[in-house]
């Protein structure tokens, strides 16, 4: 809460410097940073650890995983231009249940699109459309930024914020679905001759099915992200 | 030796030491020294026990204890393999045939983990140590003969990787990393690992061929499909059994318990209240055995609880691996819970979930987890009582 409310403060003061410079380019310096920075310094799953939950369900597949990034990023700003359309009308009290039921009735509206129109992935994906409602990314961004921010700005954060989240997503089902079943949004990609079958060597990583997997692998996303970028390092 | 050492410290050095020519490569180089000679530092400051046992005798005791479990295995190997055969083998064919399979599975193991640990050391600058010695050599004793070494090169180097590396290397893991390849090895490849078929090796050439009626399984694959076993208690105990490759023998195993006793290296405390644990259990399913739901599983509930003790990786695992004194329990209470929850749980999990017969292998890895909570409260127990005894006094 602290931290949310100091990104509020933070918002407004950013909104204070706009109506200072009225003038500010569409995809001036900070603006492009609000797109650029979730996908590497301030990664929603790989930095925050937000967003893990279906980043282990929904990751067997890339196929399953590309559907719930779009819905994700679809949800995502949304929400934020909306609740940054009322963000002066919210009162502070009942902020959250405001944010829940904008984030909800978009979920449903995905759900729904989903069903008609993907029924095989929306039953993959089964219970985890609907908790995108509980998506703490989501809801993060609402808060701290949407809730203080101008609707261009917000649109932005949540386009790099639920993109940063859909490429490590789908980071992790590449690596999960050619270690644990050799395809590639359902190709085979590892000749069938290589496997032991068919008189190969090569057998599938049953590991990689198991959600144990997903998570050393957003570990390993993780550990390599940090080992690149020393900023990340926290002093010990 | 001598000839050797000034030669080392005359022409090799050099070139290994700052500004030399493989400076980087210095921690090999200094993994290497240290294990052909004593290190020349000492620690400069601090309080130290003077002991002549260090890290590396400590792993070559254990690498000792481990050896009559290894010849045992190999042999082992061959003897199942001619008997599947049905053919007749003098006990030199059936122990070579044996190390054939059994020590490119320990070469492989050793290679790749010992690569990937000097290429960590290598890149973070860290001192090699002898930690993957033991971890090396357990590898191949608990996989099945008829595993690929691809496979097994692969669970090594993940155990070494995300079993002890991310956590900063020797002496800082949370897991046994042995059992890590292990547990690696059993979830990514099952049909390796599990069933009826990779205990024995059945590789026939011309004019060969498996007996009729040859199952393959394990002791505990047989009680878990049809609640008795074809094997006698005496087997079992002597390890003419199929099973993975040095868990079989429990004699072999009471040969390296006992010198792990002798030396101090192995706790007693965990190997005894892991055999009390299982014991516990196995009679508890002993005294409940009528009220299971299937035949089947009122015969394996009925197993007389020490045959419990003697069958599957029970002996191996709470000889070598329950007693990792770095991902144990360190007091000596905590010691006698971790090792009676070990055992209590390993024959739980192979009686009640026959996908997984090897329990120990579960059990072991989750007391690994618990190893530290476990700890706590035995020292706030401690910090408590030795409070309300101050008081005491101090009222008194």
């Amino acid at each position: 809460m602290a931290e949310a409310t100091e990104s509020i403060e933070e918002g407004v003061k950013d909104e204070a410097e706009v109506i200072e410079a009225p003038k500010e380019p569409l995809f001036s310096k900070k603006n492009r940073k609000l797109i650029t920075d979730p996908f590497n310094d301030d990664n929603p799953i790989t930095v925050q650890v937000l967003g893990i939950c279906s980043a282990l369900a929904i990751t067997v597949k890339l196929y399953p995983a590309l559907v719930m990034a779009i819905s994700v990023v679809f949800v995502m700003v949304s929400a934020n231009v909306i609740v940054s359309l009322m963000r002066n009308l919210i009162p502070n009290r009942i902020r959250i249940i405001v944010q829940l039921v904008v984030i909800a009735s978009l979920v449903v509206l995905v759900d729904q699109v989903l069903k008609a129109y993907a029924f095989d992935v929306s039953k993959e994906l089964s219970v985890f459309v609907g908790l995108i409602i509980t998506n703490c990314i989501i809801m993060g961004r609402l808060e701290a930024f949407a809730l203080g921010n101008g609707v261009w700005k917000s649109f932005l954060d949540g386009l790099g914020n639920a993109f940063g989240y859909g490429a490590i997503l789908i980071a992790v089902a590449f690596f999960r679905e050619l270690l644990g079943s050799g395809t590639l949004f359902g190709y085979q990609v590892i000749p069938d001759a290589w496997y032991a079958a068919n008189g190969g060597y090569y057998v599938n990583n049953g590991f990689m099915l198991l959600p144990p997997m997903a998570l050393i692998v957003v570990g390993i996303i993780i550990w390599v992200q940090r080992a690149r970028n020393t900023k990340l390092i926290e002093e010990a | 030796m001598k000839a050797l050492h000034n030669f080392l410290e005359k022409n090799v050095k050099p070139t290994f030491e700052e500004g030399g020519k493989f400076e980087k490569l210095w921690p090999v180089y200094d993994g290497f020294e240290t294990f052909l000679f004593v290190p020349g530092k000492t620690a400069s400051s601090g309080a130290h026990i003077r002991d002549g046992i260090d890290l590396k005798r400590t792993m070559n005791t254990v690498i000792m204890a481990l050896i009559p479990a290894l010849l045992f295995g190999m042999w082992n190997v061959g003897y199942q393999h001619y008997i599947a055969l049905g053919m007749d083998a003098t006990f030199m064919q059936e122990f070579l045939f044996g190390a054939i399979k059994v020590l490119p599975m320990v070469v492989v193991s050793y290679g790749v983990g010992l690569g990937v640990e000097f290429l960590f050391c290598v890149v973070k600058g860290h001192q090699i140590n002898e930690g993957y010695l033991v971890t090396g050599m357990l590898i191949p004793l608990i996989m099945p003969v008829d595993l690929p070494l691809w496979m097994l090169g692969l669970s090594a180097a993940f155990a070494v990787v995300i079993g002890k590396e991310v956590f900063g290397g020797t002496g800082m893991n949370i897991f046994n990393p042995a059992l890590i390849a292990r547990a690696f090895a059993f979830f990514a490849y099952p049909a390796y690992m599990s069933g009826d078929s990779v205990w024995i090796n059945t590789s026939v050439s011309e004019g060969q061929s498996v007996v009729d009626g040859f199952s393959g399984a394990t002791i505990l694959g047989e009680l878990a499909t049809t609640g008795s076993t074809s094997y006698s208690a005496m087997q079992a105990f002597i390890g003419t059994i199929p099973g993975s490759v040095g868990e079989t023998s429990v004699i072999m195993i009471l040969i390296g318990a006992g010198l792990l006793i002798f030396t101090g290296i192995g706790s007693w405390r965990i190997m005894l209240s892991a055999l009390a644990g299982g014991a516990a259990m196995g009679l508890i399913f002993n005294a409940v055995a009528p009220y299971a739901i299937t035949e089947v599983q009122q015969q394996f509930m009925a197993v007389p609880f020490w045959e419990q003790l003697i069958v599957g990786g029970f002996a191996f695992g709470i000889v070598f691996m329950a007693t990792d004194p770095v991902t144990g329990a360190r007091t000596n209470t905590g010691k006698w819970i971790y090792g009676f929850l070990i055992g209590f749980l390993a024959i739980m999990i192979r009686v009640f979930n026959p996908a997984y017969p090897e329990g120990v292998m579960l059990a072991i890895l989750f007391m690994n987890t618990m190893a530290p909570l476990v700890d706590h409260y035995v020292l706030q127990a401690n910090i408590k009582r030795r409070q309300k005894r101050t008081l005491k006094t101090a009222e008194g």
